[in-house]
């Protein structure tokens, strides 16, 4: 229950009143507010400095630390304080929490002590308010990022014991851990080096021959380029070949980009070698040698720049896309245009609309090669329209481009953007399990048994000392399982259920019955008839033990039940070994039992799969976990009947 | 020759142009300036309300000092300015309540405490609304029930303002319940009501009769004192 209205339930128990005259069966009783003190301060001591605050207001949060009988710990006889020995600065967020009910996160504050004190105290952090949530989860990111950055550091230390194969490996990742591996990363890149300028030198006319036309060094010197490139070729094979062997996972290194570039390098060469000197494929060959320029992309091993920019071409994808897009957009509305423009004119290079493409495109990136001239006034205004719209679109996605290039270069390293959606999917989750506890928490009480007991209590004045008796042992678990304020939310939800005459369940129990009353118009499957034969298998598995109990024959759909006698149930906090229907009692104490599905349900309506009844709250301090745990196993068995 | 279509066109979006580059420079103002104006009224910030003193209050009610400042603090907590709006007072009544919808039995609660009708509740109707139901006497508490209960605050409980306060009731409920609220269920209920206290039959139930019928029932009187202590 938010803190902020606990103080008004007193007012809401108060205006239960208005229920009592309309109501026709007595009331439960009041939980005891025992040690009923007057609202006190209490002192806490952190590290020197003293916050004060009254008790109630930490209260509110039972889970937590200060909440709890946790704190008890810490209790300084001598000077009546409670003595922390935390950070006084953070435990300001900390307690302002308990004051507003909302956590912040001051910015000044380095997040891993935040965290650290947050868990002290028993505070989850996704209650961190809306206003400073992004800016927690950010600093956290980067965190994890810096932490994982070190962890990569550490990677150079050796572990013994490696296998050959596994020290290639590492020779070839990180070429500073042994001079073998230096050697070899700076031969490669010679040889990359080499290939690359022989590609580019061939080409080059090399001095005039006898025949007047001018041959390229390719030509020339064939038998030089070749074995230039038969050497090349044999380094880039057998570098790849090691690689392959020594690397943990063929299958993922052969679909790494790196891989493929390599492949892609040294193909070219061995089709040029297998295919014999024909002229229909003599095309297609030439085209083979182009590919042999992708060898510059192999040098992206040996430098970190070239990986980043990949990086952040990569990761801005989106962007990239979306200039595209737009400049596809303007391209085909400018070119339209000018080609109408013009066509009036003579002699005018616009012959169709693909053909207006290239002057748009030239003129929007301000190239302007003057190729292709609008004539016209029309197509004038128009281009010079097209220019200046030119500039403003190209010239907005960039500097997100250069900005995240940046801070890739500087984090060396981003995170996910996917992944930041899931997790605040998680976090929205998450704080919905635990404010579902309120709702559920109510449920979890009836069924354990922790109320105070029958309503003929009610007929007794009420003086807590009787009702002491019965209930000294269930004060503890009490006291242990739901604080003070929650009992008293409880009661006031008994009071309600009371007034109506009929009882909160959960949803899936609703719907439960819900089928069973539309069922229970088939004679044949009387409940109390399939409950008897219940213990034999059906369609759906189950995992609980049965129990029968005498039932009572459902003569119709549920209604409104008339009073009916209150029998104190023998078993108090009983194991809840069953799920037993009894649709004419209202006593609470049938709450604890409920029967098994007939086998009326066939498996597809009983889908009414594994339920929200269990996890009821946010974090299980210490002291509750005893009550939760004996609550656990319980509700497993409710669960597991229905689930299939 | 004359204007073809295209250059017609071009003049028309140089025009345009021109006009934005005017309106960049504030010389040529749009027709629209007038709506503006409304931006500038602030809205009248929230009412500050102070309680009237500790002792006056103390002269009202039947609460002791402390009680009374525990009660402010916590009325203060929730509501900074003093007062409760009927809006607010449904959210928090409301988180009581998680599995029904408790909003229209929180506006008849609210007329309940809201005396001099003024759409808000200030702390002093809070707090004698309050001493009311838990240190008043058994006739007080049954006159402030019947007060809820009778909407158009006429002395008299209609069938229709009963049937509106059970229909309110059962909506906390909610829809999974333990048998399921049937539609008929709030009007059965009022006719029992109306059964047990209407006693001249004359189909609406008066204070004297409201009283008279609560005072033999042993339930009812016992379930009043049942939330005595809960300051």
């Amino acid at each position: 229950m938010a803190a902020g209205v606990a103080a008004w339930l007193p007012f809401a128990r108060a205006a239960a009143i208005g229920w009592m005259p309309v109501a026709n069966l007595p009331m439960p009783v009041a939980p005891a507010g025992k040690n009923k003190r007057q609202d006190e301060m209490i002192i806490l001591n952190v590290s020197g400095r003293r916050f004060e605050t009254w008790r109630n207001t930490l209260d509110r949060y039972p889970d937590t630390l200060l909440g709890s009988s946790e704190k008890e710990f810490f209790y300084n006889e001598e000077t009546k304080e409670y003595f922390f020995d935390r950070d006084p600065d953070v435990f300001r967020s900390v307690l302002n929490f308990y004051r507003t009910g909302k956590l912040h996160y001051p910015r000044y504050e380095c997040i891993s002590s935040y965290d650290e004190e947050l868990a002290f105290f028993g505070i989850i952090s996704e209650i961190i308010g809306d206003c400073c949530y992004e800016e927690y989860k950010d600093r956290k990111r980067e965190n994890a990022e810096r932490l994982m950055d070190d962890q990569e550091d550490n990677k150079d230390a050796k572990p013994p014991n490696m296998t050959c194969r596994e020290t290639m490996w590492r020779a070839f990742e990180n070429p500073h851990t042994s001079t073998m591996a230096l050697v070899f990363y700076y031969v490669t890149g010679f040889f990359i080096a080499v290939s690359v300028i022989t590609n580019v030198v061939e080409t080059v006319p090399c001095g005039t021959s006898p025949n007047q036309k001018e041959v390229p060094c390719g030509e020339r010197y064939t038998v030089a380029f070749f074995c230039m490139d038969t050497a090349c070729v044999m380094i880039f094979t057998v570098e790849y070949l090691m690689r392959l062997f020594a690397a943990p996972s063929r299958y993922r290194f052969m679909r790494s980009v790196m891989s493929i570039i390599d492949v892609v390098a040294i193909l070219p060469y061995y089709i040029g070698l297998v295919m014999t000197d024909n002229e229909d494929v003599s095309g297609a060959f030439v085209t083979l040698r182009v590919f042999r320029v992708f060898r510059i992309f192999k040098f992206s091993r040996h430098s970190q720049g070239l990986r980043i920019l990949g990086y952040t071409l990569k990761s801005c994808a989106s962007e990239l896309g979306f200039l595209l897009f737009s400049l596809t957009m303007a391209i085909i509305i400018f070119a339209t245009v000018m080609f109408y423009a013009e066509k009036g004119s003579s002699s005018s290079k616009f012959t169709s609309i693909p053909a207006s493409f290239w002057y748009t495109i030239v003129t929007m990136t301000t190239l302007g090669y003057g190729d292709m001239v609008p004539k016209t006034i029309a197509g004038k205004i128009f281009g010079s329209i097209c220019s200046l719209s030119g500039v403003l679109v190209i010239a907005l996605p960039v500097p997100v481009i250069v900005s995240n290039f940046s801070r890739i270069y500087h984090q060396n390293q981003r995170a996910d953007k996917r992944r930041a959606q899931k997790m605040q999917k998680a976090r929205l989750a998450r704080i919905r399990i635990s404010k579902q506890g309120t709702s559920n928490a109510f449920l979890h009480s009836k069924r354990n048994g922790l109320f105070s007991e029958a309503p003929e209590f009610t007929q007794l004045p009420y003086k807590m000392n009787l009702s002491e008796q019965s209930s000294t042992e269930e004060d503890q678990r009490l006291n242990k399982s739901t604080s003070l304020l929650e009992s008293q939310h409880h009661h006031l939800l008994h009071c309600l259920e009371k007034t109506t005459n009929h009882e909160f369940v959960d949803q899936q129990y609703y719907q439960q019955s819900y089928l069973e009353a539309g069922l229970q118009n088939y004679p044949s499957r009387s409940p109390s008839l399939s409950s008897r034969d219940g213990v034999s298998g059906t369609c759906c598995t189950r995992r609980s033990k049965k129990q029968h109990a005498p039932l009572q024959n459902a003569s119709g759909p549920a209604h409104m039940q008339p009073l009916t006698q209150v029998h104190a149930h023998p078993r108090g906090l009983q194991e809840l070994s069953t799920i037993h229907i009894q649709p004419l009692s209202t006593s609470r104490s049938s709450l604890n039992m409920r029967v098994d599905e007939p086998a009326s349900l066939n498996c597809q309506s009983s889908q009414i799969t594994t339920a929200i009844i269990s996890i009821p709250t946010p974090p299980v301090t210490t002291s509750d976990g005893d009550a939760h745990l004996r609550a656990g196993p319980a509700h497993q068995n409710v669960v597991k009947v229905s689930a299939l | 020759m004359g204007i073809q279509g295209m250059e017609l066109f071009a003049i028309a979006v140089v025009i345009i142009l021109f006009m934005a580059v005017l309106k960049q420079f504030g010389i040529f103002e749009p027709m629209s300036s007038f709506e503006e104006s409304s931006d500038s009224d602030l809205e009248l910030s929230t009412v500050r309300h102070q309680p009237e003193g500790l002792d006056q209050l103390q002269l009202q009610t039947k609460f002791t000092r402390k009680e009374l400042q525990s009660l402010y603090r916590g009325f203060k907590n929730e509501c900074p300015s003093g007062m409760v709006d009927e809006e607010t007072f449904k959210t928090i009544y409301s988180q009581f309540f998680p599995q029904g919808d408790a909003t229209t039995y929180a506006h008849f609660l609210f007329n309940a405490f809201d005396m001099d009708r003024n759409g808000s509740i200030r702390f002093e109707d809070f707090v004698i609304g309050l001493s009311v139901l838990l240190r008043g006497s058994v006739t007080e508490k049954l006159n402030w029930a019947f007060n809820l209960y009778d909407i158009n605050k006429d002395g008299y409980v209609t069938k229709e303002e009963m049937l509106a306060i059970m229909t309110s009731i059962y909506d906390m409920m909610g829809r999974y319940t333990y048998p399921c609220v049937r539609d008929e269920a709030p009007s059965e209920h009022v006719d029992k009501f109306f059964q047990k206290m209407d006693k001249n039959r004359d189909g609406v139930v008066t204070i004297e009769e409201f009283i008279e019928t609560c005072q033999k029932d042993e339930n009812i009187m016992n379930s009043m004192q049942l939330f005595e202590n809960v300051i």
